[in-house]
C-alpha cells in the first residue's frame, strides 16, 4: 500500500512525501491530497519522491494534473529526490523538460 | 558367450517347430484350466463356508488369468536370428550409473566399457558426487557427470534423475546404460546397434541381465532365466520388450521426444492451474477494487483469462494461448497508458506547454510506458499473478525436460511403456553381453525385489497400461501381465490358509475331493507344470516358482506401500540395492518371520490332520489332498532355508575347494 504524508514547510508551501508505489491505484489519492492542500492556500507543492520505488503513467498523470491545479491557483508543483525508475518514466515521456527534479524537498522552493 | 546358454537359436524352422508345440500345449493347458475353474465356480463351491470358499475360488481364478497372460506372452516367444551388422559412424554414449557402489567396482566396469570395440564415449554418472571417483575417471580417460547446482532443493528422482541429468550433458545419438556392476562385453555395441539402423522407429534394445556371482543352485533366486528368456522374447513378439534399467541401448531422439511430450503436458497443467487460481484472485479483487479504473482493468483481465482457459480447453496450443493472453494484457495496459497520456496532454495544453514540443502521446511513449516493467497493471497484484502463471519454465523441477519417467522407482518400466505408447518400438536381444553382480545376502535380495514390486505397482496405479492412450491391446496386456503377477501375494495367503482350515477344523471349501475334482484338477496341474518346462526350453524355473510363493509377505507389502505412496503420498523409503559386501555372516530371520510362522502353522496343520484322520475318522482323500497341498507349500517355502544359510558366492567357492 502507498502512504502519503503532508508537512507544512512555510506559509504557502507543502511537502508531500510518498512512500510506496505511485501507480494506478494510488494516483487518485495523490490528486485529492494536493487539491486539498492547494484549496487551503498552500499553493506551492513539493512532492518528495524519495520513497517511491515505482511510478507508472497514472502516477505521472496525477503529478501533471496536480501541477495544473497548483498553477491555476497561482502556485507551482515541483518534484524532488526521484529514483532511477521515476527518472526513466519522466525521460520516456519527455516530461523531464517540464517537471525538473530537485535533489530534495528543501531545495525545491529554496530560491 | 554361448557357454552361458543364453542363445539356443538353431534356425528358423527349428524355432517354428518349437513354437508350434508350445502353442498346442498352451491351448491345451488353458482349455484344461478353464474346464477346472468353470467347474469350480458352477458346481463345487461350498457355499456353507462361503467366507473361505469364495476367496479360494477367486484366488484360483486369479491364477488362471495369470496363466492365460503367461500363455499369451510365450505364445510369441520366438528367438531372434543374428542381429543386423552395426553400421559405422553412429555416436554412442556409454553411461555407467552409480550412487554408492565402491569406486573399484565402478572403475572395473568403466575400464571394460572403455574397451568396447564400437567407437563411443564412456561416462561415469556418479550420483554420489565423490571426488575420488572424479579423479579416477580423469585418470582413466572417461567422462564424469554429476548433478549440478540446479538440483539443489529440487526433486532428485533417483536413478531416473541421474540419467536425465546426463542426457542434457552428452550428445551421443545412442545411449548404452550400464549399472555400476555390469561389466560389458567388448562386442556389446556391435551386437545391438544394427537393430537401430534397420528400423528408425526403434527406441530400445534390451539384453539380458546375467550374474556371475551366483552358484548353480542360485539360493537367492537371482537369475531370472524365465524372464530374460521366454517372457522377454514373448513380450518382444508382441511389440513390447521391456526396458530393464541396465544392459540396454536407447535412442536419444526417442527419449528426448518423451521429455518434450512430458514437458508439454506438465506445462499445460501448470498454466491451466495457474490461470484458474489467477481467475479466482482477479474475481475477488474486482469486488474489493476501490477505483473505477482498477475495477474495469480487472474485469477485462478476468475476461481475457476466461477466454484463455476456454482456448486451452479447445485444445489450442499453450504457446499461442499464453501469447495471446499476454498480448491482450499488454493492450489493456496500453489503453490505460494512452488514457493517462491524453489527460496529461490536455493538462499540459491548459498550462500552455503545447508549444514546448512535448509529444507525450507519441506511439513509442505509449509502448514504453506500457511495457512489462512500467505497466500500470503492475499495480494490480492479481494481474501480475496471472502473468506469472504464464511462466512456462517448469520451475518446480531441476530440468525442464525429464526424458526418463519419474513416476515410479522402476523408471525403466515406466519409460518403456511411454515409449511404446508414443509409437516407438523395442527389441529384446537374448545374448548375454554384460556380466553383473547379484546381491549376496537375503536382506539385499529382498530389498531389491521389494523395490521392483513397488515400482511396478506404482506404475499400475499411476499410469494403468489398460487405459494409457497409444498402446496396442497386446502391449496393454504385456504390461498388465507383469503387474498382475505382483498381486499374487494375496492369492498365496488364501492358498496357504485353505488347507490349514481343512486339516485343523475340517472346513471344506470345495464340495468334493473325489473323482470329479481329480478328473479336472490333475490334468490341468500336470499340463501347467509341463507348460513351464516346454516354455522355458529346459532352463531352471523352479527357483522362480518357489520364490513367487515364498515371498508372499513381500509382494503384499509392496502392493500396500505402493498404494499408500500413490494415494496417500507416503514415501517408499526407496533403497539402492547394495551389490557388494551384502553377504550375511549370521542368520537373519527377521525379514522372513511371516514365512517362519507360516511353516510352523503348516506343519502343525499336517499333524492335526493326521490326528483327525487316524483318531476321528476324518475324510481320507480330502486329508491326503490337503497334506499334499501343504507339502507343496512347505517345499516352496524351504527355498528360504538355503537362502538364510547362504554366505555369499566367494564363501561357497571356498567350501567347494
Amino acid at each position: 500500500m502507498t502512504s502519503f504524508r503532508t508537512d507544512q514547510a512555510g506559509e504557502d508551501i507543502v511537502v508531500v512525501r510518498i512512500e510506496g508505489r505511485l501507480n494506478m491505484v494510488a494516483a487518485p489519492e495523490l490528486r485529492d491530497i494536493i487539491a486539498q492542500a492547494v484549496a487551503s492556500g498552500r499553493r506551492r507543492v513539493a512532492v518528495d519522491l524519495a520513497g517511491v520505488e515505482f511510478m507508472d503513467s497514472s502516477g505521472l498523470g496525477a503529478l501533471i494534473a496536480s501541477l495544473k491545479t497548483a498553477r491555476q491557483a497561482g502556485g507551482d508543483l515541483r518534484i524532488a529526490a526521484v529514483s532511477e525508475q521515476v527518472a526513466l518514466v519522466l525521460q520516456l515521456s519527455n516530461l523531464d523538460r517540464i517537471l525538473k527534479p530537485y535533489p530534495d524537498a528543501d531545495a525545491a522552493f529554496a530560491e | 558367450m554361448s557357454a552361458r546358454g543364453s542363445r539356443s537359436y538353431t534356425g528358423e524352422s527349428a524355432e517354428n517347430r518349437r513354437l508350434l508345440l508350445l502353442r498346442i500345449w498352451i491351448t491345451l493347458t488353458l482349455i484344461l484350466g478353464l474346464n477346472y475353474v468353470v467347474w469350480r465356480w458352477l458346481a463345487s463351491v461350498n457355499w456353507n463356508t462361503w467366507w473361505i470358499s469364495i476367496p479360494l475360488v477367486v484366488a484360483e481364478t486369479y491364477s488362471i488369468v495369470d496363466l492365460g497372460l503367461f500363455g499369451m506372452t510365450v505364445w510369441r516367444s520366438r528367438q531372434r536370428a543374428e542381429p543386423p551388422a552395426a553400421p559405422p559412424g553412429l555416436t554412442v554414449d556409454v553411461y555407467i550409473t552409480t550412487y554408492n557402489e565402491p569406486p573399484e567396482l565402478v572403475l572395473a566396469t568403466a575400464r571394460a566399457a572403455r574397451e568396447i570395440r564400437y567407437p563411443h564415449q564412456t561416462w561415469i554418472l556418479d550420483d554420489g558426487d565423490r571426488d575420488a571417483l572424479r579423479a579416477a575417471s580423469a585418470e582413466l580417460g572417461v567422462g564424469y557427470v554429476t548433478r549440478g547446482e540446479e538440483w539443489t532443493g529440487k526433486p532428485r528422482h533417483a536413478k531416473a534423475g541421474n540419467l536425465n541429468n546426463a542426457l542434457m550433458q552428452t550428445t551421443g545419438e545412442f545411449i548404452l546404460v550400464l549399472d555400476a556392476d555390469m561389466v560389458p562385453d567388448p562386442a556389446i555395441l556391435d551386437r545391438t546397434l544394427g537393430y537401430f539402423a534397420a528400423d528408425e522407429r526403434l527406441a530400445l534394445v534390451q539384453t539380458p541381465q546375467y550374474f556371475t556371482n551366483v552358484p548353480d543352485s542360485d539360493p537367492l533366486g537371482s537369475q531370472a532365466p524365465l524372464f530374460y528368456g521366454p517372457i522377454q522374447e514373448g513380450k518382444d513378439g508382441w511389440g513390447s520388450a521391456f526396458f530393464c534399467g541396465s544392459n540396454a541401448v536407447l535412442r536419444r531422439e526417442a527419449l528426448m521426444g518423451l521429455g518434450i511430450m512430458g514437458y508439454v503436458t506438465a506445462t499445460e497443467r501448470a498454466v491451466t492451474e495457474g490461470l484458474q487460481t489467477a481467475r479466482g484472485i482477479v474475481r475477488r479483487a474486482v469486488r474489493r477494487a476501490s477505483q473505477p479504473v482498477e475495477r474495469e482493468a480487472l474485469a477485462l483481465t478476468s475476461a481475457a483469462i476466461n477466454d484463455a482457459l476456454a482456448s486451452i480447453g479447445n485444445g489450442e496450443p499453450i504457446g499461442e494461448v499464453t501469447y495471446h493472453l499476454r498480448t491482450r494484457i499488454t493492450e489493456l495496459s496500453r489503453t490505460i497508458v494512452a488514457g493517462d497520456l491524453v489527460q496529461i496532454s490536455a493538462d499540459l495544453d491548459e498550462l500552455g506547454f503545447s508549444d514546448h514540443g512535448v509529444a507525450v502521446q507519441a506511439r513509442e511513449v505509449v509502448a514504453s510506458l506500457a511495457s512489462d516493467e512500467l505497466s500500470p497493471l503492475n499495480a494490480l497484484d492479481a494481474v501480475r499473478r496471472t502473468l506469472d502463471a504464464l511462466d512456462i519454465g517448469r520451475s518446480d523441477e531441476a530440468q525442464a525436460l525429464l526424458p526418463m519417467a519419474t513416476i515410479s522407482v522402476t523408471e525403466d518400466m515406466a519409460t518403456a511403456m511411454r515409449l511404446h505408447a508414443s509409437g516407438w518400438k523395442s527389441v529384446y536381444h537374448n545374448e548375454v553381453l554384460a556380466d553383473g553382480l547379484a546381491p549376496e545376502g537375503l536382506d539385499a535380495a529382498l530389498t531389491q525385489r521389494l523395490r521392483w514390486a513397488q515400482g511396478t505397482v506404482q506404475v499400475l496405479l499411476k499410469e494403468n497400461p489398460l487405459f494409457l492412450r497409444g498402446l496396442s491391446l497386446p502391449q496393454r496386456l504385456m504390461y498388465f501381465s507383469t503387474m498382475w503377477s505382483y498381486v499374487s501375494g494375496f492369492a498365496t495367503v488364501v492358498y496357504l490358509i485353505a488347507p490349514v482350515l481343512f486339516l485343523v477344523f475340517g472346513v471344506l471349501p470345495v464340495n468334493s475331493y473325489a473323482a470329479p475334482f481329480f478328473l479336472r484338477f490333475l490334468p490341468f496341474m500336470i499340463a501347467n507344470q509341463l507348460l513351464f518346462v516346454i516354455a522355458s526350453r529346459g532352463l531352471p524355473t523352479w527357483r522362480g516358482q518357489q520364490y513367487t510363493l515364498a515371498l508372499f509377505p513381500l509382494w503384499i507389502q509392496a502392493c500396500v506401500s505402493a498404494a499408500a505412496n500413490v494415494f496417500g503420498g507416503v514415501p517408499l523409503n526407496f533403497a539402492v540395492t547394495p551389490k557388494v559386501g551384502t553377504s550375511s555372516r549370521r542368520w537373519d530371520l527377521r525379514r522372513i518371520r511371516w514365512q517362519i510362522v507360516t511353516a510352523v502353522v503348516l506343519v502343525a496343520a499336517v499333524i492335526a490332520g493326521l490326528v483327525r484322520l487316524l483318531l476321528q475318522g476324518a475324510e481320507a482323500v480330502g486329508t491326503l489332498v490337503n497334506i499334499g497341498w501343504v507339502g507343496f507349500d512347505l517345499v516352496a517355502l524351504s527355498v528360504l532355508v538355503g537362502a538364510v544359510r547362504y554366505r555369499g558366492y566367494a564363501t561357497e567357492e571356498e567350501e567347494e575347494r
